[in-house]
């Protein structure tokens, strides 16, 4: 239902600075929202987004509704290991929703 | 004329839906961020430190066509070692209908201070970005940005 979208290079240089990517699919209803028929549609959005490196936690984010449909991230780490990038995402009613990747450092 | 009749009828359920929709768009919620909002919303973060312009790097597009996807960037100035950090970097608006953006925690193991989203703006207003350091203090900077079309408070 929500795939995420990763984007890490395959091989970095120890000690180099690397940039990640982030997308995943969710409608991000921010809540303040009415249909035609009045009706208040609730809130329903990603709360948080973490990405931990080996187990260590390197990026973390409190989403509020004010984040766009599909959160996007872009930011940066530092290469110390070969190893795992793990991603977490967890929203409202009980989304959840992990996504890893691997690096090679050489 | 029998031919007229439905298309005047026809114009007329438009315009009943038309007046319809208008309404249940203009229903807002009661609480809209206001600057007054989002300085509390800054002070919850930030306490009773002071904030500082400089450091921080917002780039947000100072004209914008649509509200619901509004590209964000934000970098501050540091050199992300061990003892000294970026924390956490916190975005917050005036004018939407709450005054957060979003929070980012960092460390040392970043490297670069710096990330980049998009983000949802209601209406024509300031942005404000509030970087927190690994010695407790708080830098800033804000932007100016011009919205067309609205995000947030839409009817669908």
């Amino acid at each position: 239902m929500a795939r995420p979208l990763i984007n890490v290079p395959a091989k970095v240089k120890r000690g180099q600075v690397f940039e990640i990517k982030t997308l995943i699919s969710h409608i991000m209803e921010p809540g303040f929202r009415f249909t035609t028929t009045g009706d208040k549609i609730p809130r329903d959005i990603v709360t948080t987004f973490s990405c931990s490196y080996n187990g260590e936690e390197i990026f973390r984010a409190d989403l509020y509704p004010a984040i766009s449909a599909n959160p996007f991230f872009d930011f940066f780490t530092v290469a110390t290991e070969s190893g795992t990038l793990d991603f977490k995402w967890v929203g409202d009613n009980g989304f959840s929703e992990t996504a890893s990747a691997k690096i090679v450092v050489e | 004329m029998g031919e007229t009749r439905p298309g005047a009828t026809r114009r007329a359920v438009m315009l009943g839906g038309l007046a319809g929709s208008l309404a249940a768009t203009i229903r807002l919620e009661p609480a809209l961020a206001t600057p007054e909002r989002m300085r509390a919303a800054i002070r919850n973060v930030v306490g009773e430190a002071s904030i500082r312009k400089g450091r921080v790097d917002l780039e947000v597009p100072p004209l914008v066509e649509n509200g619901n996807t509004v590209s964000l960037a934000v970098s501050v100035d540091s050199p992300m070692t061990a003892t000294d950090y970026v924390k956490a970097i916190h975005v917050f608006n005036e004018k939407n209908p709450q005054p957060n953006v979003i929070s980012v925690h960092l460390g040392p193991r970043a490297g670069r201070a710096k990330f980049s989203t998009r983000f949802r703006l209601a209406d024509s207003q300031i942005v404000t970005a509030i970087a927190e350091m690994s010695d407790g203090t708080f830098w800033s900077a804000s932007a100016d940005v011009i919205v067309t079309l609205a995000a947030c408070v839409e009817g669908i």
